[in-house]
């Protein structure tokens, strides 16, 4: 299974990031997100299920309803993504920059 | 002084713009770019051609220790402006990245500093998000085995 692959397809769309928006204010029932959509319910039931499996929503039962919330700690692995690849550039240029030294001492 | 290289990336965009300052004057910094022999070392490539010029191309070849090729890229250059500006293209050769265009300026601090601004697009945002993820995936890979290592240890 890719886990990692699922988070990014998720946010990709623009509508589940705007449920994540809605969602990181407060959290709420899957009837009271739908209300905010256009989209009929059955999409928005479908765009749930993918933030809760790839933990961006986690469900929680308050009586008989069902409530969503944001898991912040999943969405901040999302936003360090980008980190390895700027470690990769800053490596490269930390070589060209010991590199050049040298010719800096040479002249 | 830190020199971080800074990575700015907007969501949705098919871009994204590398910036990093040098300890070193600006005339060193472009000769990084425009020398082979030099490209060669802090690349750790073989430069099979480098043609610095407006209609120009590149060619980039590593090969490991039995002769294999196990990286190559090429590109068209298609400005050339000394201490200045370099405009072209990067091809990873038999990868399915797909074909990126590449400006970078050159700008100088102060006599012994300068500054490498690169703005790369992809051909969509969607290819942009494959290229980030490549590090990060490797990443995730890497700490996937250690943690194996770790946990086979355990038993």
């Amino acid at each position: 299974m890719n886990l990692r692959r699922d988070v990014f397809q998720a946010i990709a769309d623009p509508t589940r990031r705007a449920i994540l928006l809605l969602v990181a204010a407060q959290s709420m029932t899957a009837g009271a997100i739908a209300a905010n959509f256009d989209t009929a319910r059955p999409t928005v039931s479908k765009h749930l299920q993918i933030l809760t499996e790839c933990e961006l929503l986690q469900q929680e039962q308050h009586g008989r309803e069902i409530y969503y919330h944001f898991n912040a700690k999943k969405m901040k692995e999302v936003a360090d993504f980008i980190e390895p690849f700027r470690k990769m550039w800053d490596d490269r240029f930390n070589k060209l920059e010991a590199v050049m030294k040298k010719y800096k001492t040479k002249k | 002084m830190e020199r971080k290289t800074k990575i700015h990336a907007e969501e949705g965009r098919q871009d994204l713009v590398i910036t990093r300052e040098f300890d070193l004057p600006l005339d060193l910094l472009f000769r990084a770019y425009a020398e082979p022999e030099i490209v060669e070392q802090w690349m750790g490539t073989n430069v099979l051609k480098l043609e610095n010029k407006q209609h120009g191309g590149y060619r980039f070849e590593t090969r490991d220790g039995k002769g294999n090729v196990v990286f190559s890229a090429n590109g068209a250059i298609h400005e050339f402006v000394p201490e200045k500006r370099i405009t072209r293209t990067f091809e990873m050769e038999n990868a399915p990245f797909g074909i990126q265009l590449e400006f970078l300026e050159f700008e100088p601090l102060s006599e012994d500093t300068s500054r490498l601004i690169m703005q790369i697009v992809y051909r969509s945002a969607a290819a942009r998000e494959e290229q980030l993820k490549l590090p990060f995936s490797y990443g995730i890979n890497m700490a996937h085995d250690r943690l194996e290592q770790v946990v086979s240890k355990l038993r």
